[in-house]
């Protein structure tokens, strides 16, 4: 295969980068679902439950 | 429109996006598994440009999703400033790393295409310098929704400065027609029908949908991360400005990521 280094540079930092996105959105959609459950935990929801009836 | 405008309200966002993510995430992978193999292994090599043609099956689709991301973003700029939609400002947020990315990506693999065929990584031609303009105003934008505390407040400025960018778009796309470059015109989108001998146009328009349905798929995801982050901002800002004793339930006004009303 002629230009090979040059096919492997493009292929291989496409991978990467492509790679790197997956990681960083799955990484930060798990972050903030539990930041936020988290938050809801710790929140005044029980309380807004029985002081509302 | 109505329908539409049902499916973009937050919470159905998240519960539809849910069950659709995983089928467009395995959809994309088998797409681009396809079309890497048809890339690499099953599709002739040039008679000019020899095996090098090969990286063309992916930074073409990386240079077309660069330019399909910030039309993505305009239109929800357009939702933003037009009809105030609080999912607006979320597309074009998250969509605004994944447009960086593979405008990056365009540049990378057109720099080491362009250096065996044209004898330079770079060169300041009109289609080159137009699409580094597209990277940087990404760069902007990431930059100008993080100086915002509050996204609401960002969200005007930002949809604002993605429309004016817009200009950029038919400058990169017609940049081949109006100035003599030396990065060739359009194969594909042509009133003469494509260029490109079928051998190498089907194994490209898979990696174009290949590129498509894993852009989709990252855009729902990051979508989600940021409606669960304004989300969480808002729970913290309630619990934060009520006592324990008249606190409401912070869910509900927490559901769009809008600010808290706080009762004095």
């Amino acid at each position: 295969m002629s230009h090979l280094p040059y096919i492997v540079a493009a292929y291989g930092a496409t991978a990467l980068v492509i790679g790197a996105l997956i990681v960083w959105v799955s990484a930060d959609t798990r972050a903030q679902k539990r930041r936020l459950q988290e938050l809801e935990k710790a929140g005044p929801r029980r309380q807004a439950r029985g002081t509302a009836a | 429109m109505g329908v539409v405008s049902s499916l973009a309200n937050p919470t159905r966002f998240l519960s539809w996006s849910s069950r659709l993510l995983p089928i467009v995430s395995v959809l994309a992978a088998l797409t681009l598994a396809v079309g890497v193999y048809w890339s690499l292994f099953v599709a002739p090599p040039d008679y000019q440009q020899g095996d090098s043609v090969r990286i063309m099956f992916i930074h073409v689709p990386a240079a077309y999703l660069a330019m399909f991301c910030y039309v993505v973003m305009a239109a929800a700029a357009l939702g933003t400033l037009v009809w105030r939609h609080p999912l607006a400002d979320v597309s074009a947020r998250a969509a605004a790393p994944i447009g960086a990315a593979f405008t990056f990506l365009a540049l990378f693999t057109g720099s080491v295409w362009g250096k065996p065929m044209w004898g330079a990584w770079w060169v300041w031609d009109a289609r080159l310098t137009s699409v580094l303009v597209l990277f940087i105003m990404y760069l902007g934008l990431i930059a100008l929704w993080r100086a915002f505390d509050d996204p609401s407040r960002g969200a005007k400025v930002a949809a604002i400065l993605i429309l004016v960018g817009f200009i950029n778009i038919p400058v990169i796309k017609f940049s081949v027609d109006w100035w003599n470059t030396l990065h060739q015109p359009a194969s594909i989108v042509r009133m003469d029908g494509p260029t490109i001998d079928p051998s190498m146009l089907w194994p490209l328009l898979v990696m174009i949908a290949g590129y498509t349905l894993t852009f989709i798929a990252l855009h729902l995801a990051a979508m989600r991360a940021e409606i669960y982050r304004r989300r969480a901002r808002t729970t913290e800002m309630l619990i934060a400005a009520r006592p324990a004793s008249t606190a409401v339930r912070p869910t509900e006004a927490a559901a769009t990521g809008a600010p808290p009303h706080t009762a004095h």
